[in-house]
């Protein structure tokens, strides 16, 4: 979240937004977005409605046993198409910026 | 005769505490996070210092001291190595397949979520006067 923080502007001028989605609620998102400087969106999915209609549910994972997220990437389209998908198979181990930057510019040379 | 301080065993023992601790730290930044190769240098470090103080207090030990620290800082270091390894190579890759996520050429499923203002924000929203989004679902920080 912090690499793509950094990057930020890099996405901003391709006219692509940056959103992060977990279980935290909108107050621990608040104080996480003062102490790192988030400017893009995060967003609070407690019941992990939209985790689980992605397929990104980890159950079990979080404190005292809930179910968390798991970390995933999508990039989508203006029309809302998936473009890339990044799947870890690490937690530790995560999409960094320049990878998905590489691919904007791979879509935008194919001309979409 | 006062026989000598055995540094290499205590040396070989903070290296290794310092492997395990460190890997918050380390952790902040992809290039030693994707594989903890900086932590596993310091745990490197100490198992080489450790032998050597090993070897000095068993094999010299009418010069030096560390017997029992060296056997000790030993054990700790195999049980520092053995639960590091675990997480990093075992625990840390038990993720779901997530074989139903959205794949490439989908329509990505929509979502109205609070954000951090507490204003709802959509799917819709982001997309409008965009030319994509970045979704990054992420643990989180509880």
């Amino acid at each position: 979240m912090r690499s793509f923080q950094r990057r930020l502007s890099e996405f901003d001028a391709r006219g692509v937004r940056v959103v992060g989605i977990s279980v935290d609620p909108p107050e621990i998102n608040r104080r996480q977005s003062q102490k790192q400087g988030y400017t893009f969106p995060l967003l609070s999915d407690p019941k992990t409605k939209i985790i689980r209609r992605y397929d990104v549910l980890h159950p079990g994972a979080g404190p005292k046993g809930a179910d968390i997220a798991r970390p995933a990437e999508f990039l989508l389209d203006s029309n809302g198409i998936v473009r890339w998908v990044n799947l870890t198979g690490n937690i530790a181990v995560r999409a960094r910026p320049d990878q998905v930057l590489e691919v904007l510019n791979q879509l935008t040379l194919a001309g979409q | 005769m006062k026989r000598k301080w055995n540094w290499p065993v205590w040396g070989g023992f903070v290296f290794t505490v310092a492997g395990l601790f460190s890997y918050e730290f380390f952790a902040r930044f992809p290039i030693t996070r994707d594989f903890p190769w900086a932590n596993f240098l310091l745990f490197g470090i100490g198992t080489a210092f450790l032998i050597v103080g090993l070897f000095r207090a068993f094999g010299r030990p009418q010069v030096y001291r560390g017997k029992i620290f060296g056997l000790i800082f030993a054990a700790i270091a195999v049980l520092v190595l053995a639960f590091f390894s675990y997480a990093i190579f075992y625990a840390l890759r038990q993720v779901p397949a997530s074989s139903g996520a959205p794949r490439v050429g989908q329509k990505a499923p929509d979502f109205l979520l609070l954000g951090q203002n507490g204003k709802p924000v959509g799917l819709g929203d982001l997309l409008s006067n965009s030319n994509g989004v970045v979704v990054i679902f992420y643990r989180g920080f509880w």
